[in-house]
């Protein structure tokens, strides 16, 4: 097995199964260490985890494919969730995302060749009175209109 | 924001630190309850204060505290669901990130009440930032003996740790909840066994909304008969209301329970957008059956509201312009449900995909003359017939769309 990770990633797993009850308990933790230092998590990586917590790699694999913020392969630089539930579609979601589609050149779904930008059409991110609202990494934004949407790109480096 | 005298929402940029929650009283109420009454007495006062669930289903928290078996050996779990996914709602991201405090607090009297030794809060992992203040908040009043080993040297002990989902809205469901922290598919479990008695890794225990819990530390602070005041006398305290959609002022409205609906949408919330009347209303989360603008003079509490055929739920306000085509809005409810089964049981699974599938096709101009039908009868058999109320909650949204802006969805149909 070929999986690690560093030395602080690590520690941060051995801290945090040690505050659990159980040490299974700490496999979503664990595969949210894991994906924020690798970007998405690997077959190696599945296999770690499952030995690290004392589980099967098949729990580690329905884990992983049922929760639709964890990923078996790597995403973009930027994560960018467009918000298109009802609250956002009233707010013009719609627009935003197609917006969005056009800006990068990409899907919903996809990632840009360059590996900067994943793009994701998501069900409501619980920040309705800031509709059309999006989410780029772990940071909120909105209301946002095409020139907000322009005016987020540019810090984003 | 409303008015209302003590609200959990406080204003101001650095409300969420301790030493401002000291300023407001904070974890006084903890203390004094915690060094002066016995655990059994603190569950008694919550009962009293009828202190109803803020999370959508209403159940009275000092009931639910009471299922849990109190001569038990195994350790007991209190869980705090933090993962409001429901659509249309969003006031716990409010209450964590305005005032985590008082959420511990609230932890805190809750678990000295029960006897739980750890606690957890399961909280969207969109809500990594709230996440991190939550953290952060728990190391403050650690270090200043609020939460540990020793809590105000009563030898009373507690740990709160915070649990990040993973994107999957029905973790918001209780079962679901608990199978997530156990390192699992969020895939509800069969009732009974009920949590109070087989919970988290099999032990008893209590779930509650963030909401619910931010409540308790008031009770206790300004007494039952002052929580019981500011709402209704069976349904005490406030409800924070999020209004959101084709309203003028969407936003966050602290006020009593019981509150009219109307008086919610129009003197709050600044009546419909501009150049727009309403066409529909979700009372309560997008799992609540649709009100139309004839039936909006209904008080806010879960009675008043069952008995209009709909749901408090987690008090949730859409509303809905006339602009915008109900087929649309049939649309993303449908896409929701389908895409957020966690395919465990048949009619969900089956029903939600089917539902959507139809709703996209009348949507695209292709419905057929038996379409709406087809929709009553697939919602019906959800409904009631799934081990958690997510068959339900898919249901209810879409037959009173049919139901009552049938004659709107039977026009694409037709043409």
């Amino acid at each position: 097995m070929s999986f690690s990770l560093t030395a602080e990633g690590a520690k941060r797993v051995e801290e945090l199964v040690r505050r659990y009850p159980r040490k299974e308990a700490a496999l979503l933790p664990v595969l949210h260490i894991v994906q924020r230092e690798k970007g998405f998590i690997s077959s190696e990586a599945e296999e770690w985890v499952a030995a690290t917590l004392g589980v099967p790699a098949l729990q580690v694999r329905e884990v992983l494919s049922f929760y639709t913020l964890l990923r078996r392969k790597p995403a973009g630089k930027y994560v960018i969730q467009v918000c298109r539930n009802i609250s956002c579609h009233l707010a013009g979601a719609e627009d935003i995302l197609k917006y969005l589609e056009k800006k990068l050149g990409v899907r919903a779904g996809e990632t840009t060749p360059d590996g900067k930008y994943t793009l994701m059409a998501v069900e409501c991110l619980g920040n309705c009175d800031h509709a059309p609202c999006l989410m780029v990494n772990d940071e909120d934004y909105g209301p946002v209109s095409r020139d907000a949407v322009d005016g987020i790109f540019m810090g984003l480096t | 924001m409303s008015d209302v005298i003590a609200t959990l929402i406080p204003a101001g940029e650095n409300s969420f630190r301790l030493g401002a929650y000291l300023g407001r009283g904070g974890y006084e109420a903890a203390r004094k309850t915690i060094l002066t009454m016995k655990p059994r007495d603190v569950l008694e006062e919550v009962k009293k204060a009828n202190l109803r669930g803020r999370g959508g289903a209403g159940f009275p928290a000092g009931s639910k505290w009471a299922f849990v078996p109190q001569a038990d050996e195994r350790s007991k779990y209190l869980c705090v669901n933090a993962d409001e996914g429901e659509p249309g709602t969003f006031k716990d991201r409010a209450i964590m990130t305005q005032d985590p405090h008082l959420l511990l607090e609230g932890i805190l009297l809750t678990c000295y009440a029960v006897g739980i030794h750890t606690a957890f809060i399961y909280i969207r992992a969109e809500y990594e930032a709230i996440a991190q203040r939550l953290e952060a908040a728990i190391e403050e009043a650690r270090q200043k003996g609020f939460l540990g080993p020793d809590i105000f040297g009563s030898g009373f002990g507690l740990e709160v740790l915070v649990h990040r989902g993973a994107g999957a809205y029905i973790c918001g469901e209780e079962t679901a909840l608990l199978e997530s922290i156990e390192g699992k598919r969020g895939m509800p479990r069969l009732k009974p066994p009920f949590p109070a008695s087989v919970g988290l890794f099999g032990s008893p225990t209590v779930i509650n909304n963030v909401e619910t819990i931010a409540n308790v530390p008031l009770i206790f602070r300004y007494g039952a008969d002052w929580f019981v005041a500011r709402g209704l006398p069976r349904d005490g305290g406030t409800r924070i209301f999020g209004v959101s959609g084709a309203v003028r002022k969407p936003g966050l409205y602290e006020l009593p329970v019981g509150t009219p609906l109307r008086k919610i949408i129009y003197e709050w919330a600044g009546g419909p957008a501009e150049g727009q009347s309403i066409k529909a209303v979700v009372p309560g989360g997008l799992s609540a059956p649709f009100l139309t603008p004839e039936e909006i003079d209904v008080p806010m509490d879960y009675e008043s509201l069952a008995h209009a055929k709909s749901m408090l739920g987690s008090a949730g306000v859409i509303v809905i312009g006339d602009r915008t085509p109900i087929i649309d809005v049939l649309r993303i409810v449908a896409r929701f449900y389908a895409h957020e089964s966690c395919g465990q049981c048949t009619p969900c699974r089956i029903g939600t995909t089917w539902i959507s599938k139809i709703a996209d096709r009348i949507g695209a101009g292709a419905g057929t003359s038996g379409d709406l039908d087809l929709i009553r009868h697939l919602a019906e058999g959800m409904k009631g017939k799934t081990l958690c109320p997510m068959g339900d909650a898919a249901a209810f949204p879409v037959l009173s769309i049919v139901d009552k802006f049938g004659q709107e969805l039977g026009e694409p149909i037709s043409r």
